[in-house]
């Protein structure tokens, strides 16, 4: 890989890292899901990276299109705030 | 504070077993048999352009049969949980007039792209899981945009039931021709068209209507109890 590929690769695993503790440390469930729904577009993305088309179409439709929108009408269901 | 210290402890441990397997299995070097056969016989064989669908649909088909059984055993279990639950019910706003109008032209392109992304399993990324998928999504807009719409149980599992044992009927009829469950027997093609590769994209065809269905539903039980 080129070295402008490595940067950007290592920016997008950063905004990674930083999703996973937002997603972690905080108390609003709802900011938690979608959180965890960029953690699944940056690793989309990265997939197309690596050439594995295939999985990335997978994981852009399944973990951060059709997961988040169950996990928010599972949210509407019970309650928002951690206790 | 000692649940914090272990869970980090746990997230150690994980990487440090992940950097051993990334150690010795560099990225980009073939070591296993198997996969240079893949590449390198896969489209003789099986006719498929996309060596990945080949893989997932006739040399791995077996486990994907599970893996649709195991879909639809979740979205089954989903339902029964959900089943006779009453919640609290919150008042329905209606969405706005931006969302309703652009839901409805976006709507039958969702479902085309979806369409789409099954049909050429075999030449293109993407398959039926996928394709599936983003059809169910197409249903979220709907539910999302038109929160009365409702979308009748029995078309649902009528053509998830009809799909899925399509897709058993097509793994038998490989037994009986070919003496091997889910074996290619129909004409394999030129590698590139659209009506190649056997069975593939029969299988995909309907593993994208079950899924489809199956993920929609899963959306109607979740949205239904909240009368």
């Amino acid at each position: 890989m080129s070295s402008i590929i490595i940067i950007f690769v290592s920016i997008l695993v950063l905004f990674m890292l930083g999703a996973t503790i937002v997603a972690w440390v905080t108390k609003d469930l709802l900011v938690a899901v979608l959180s965890s729904g960029t953690i699944s577009l940056i690793a989309s993305i990265l997939y197309l990276i690596l050439q594995a088309p295939d999985v990335a179409i997978t994981e852009a439709a399944i973990g951060a299109g059709l997961t988040t929108g169950i996990f928010v009408y599972v949210l509407k269901k019970t309650e928002r705030f951690e206790k | 504070m000692i649940k914090k210290v272990l869970i980090i402890l746990l997230f150690v441990l994980l990487g440090l077993s992940l950097y051993s397997v990334v150690k010795y299995n560099t990225f980009g070097e073939d070591k296993t048999v198997v996969a240079r056969h893949y590449i390198d016989y896969g489209m003789k064989e099986t006719g498929s352009q996309n060596i990945v669908t080949a893989v997932v649909v006739l040399y791995r088909g077996f486990d994907t049969l599970g893996e649709v059984t195991v879909l639809f055993l979740a979205a089954t279990a989903l339902g029964a949980l959900l089943h006779g639950l009453r919640f609290k019910s919150k008042e329905k706003e209606p969405s706005s007039l931006i969302v309703s109008t652009a839901a409805r032209y976006i709507f039958p392109l969702i479902i085309l792209f979806g369409t789409y992304v099954f049909v050429h399993g075999h030449l293109t990324p993407g398959g039926g899981f996928p394709g599936g998928v983003i059809i169910a999504s197409a249903f979220l807009l709907l539910f999302l945009a038109y929160t009365q719409k409702e979308v009748s149980e029995k078309t649902l599992s009528l053509t998830e039931g009809t799909a899925g044992i399509l897709y058993v009927i097509t793994g038998l009829l490989g037994l009986v021709m070919l003496n091997s469950f889910l074996a290619n027997f129909l004409p394999k093609g030129i590698p590139g068209k659209l009506l190649s590769a056997g069975i593939i994209p029969l299988i995909y065809i309907l593993i994208g209507f079950k899924v489809g269905a199956e993920m929609t539903g899963v959306l109607r039980n979740l949205k239904e109890e909240e009368k």
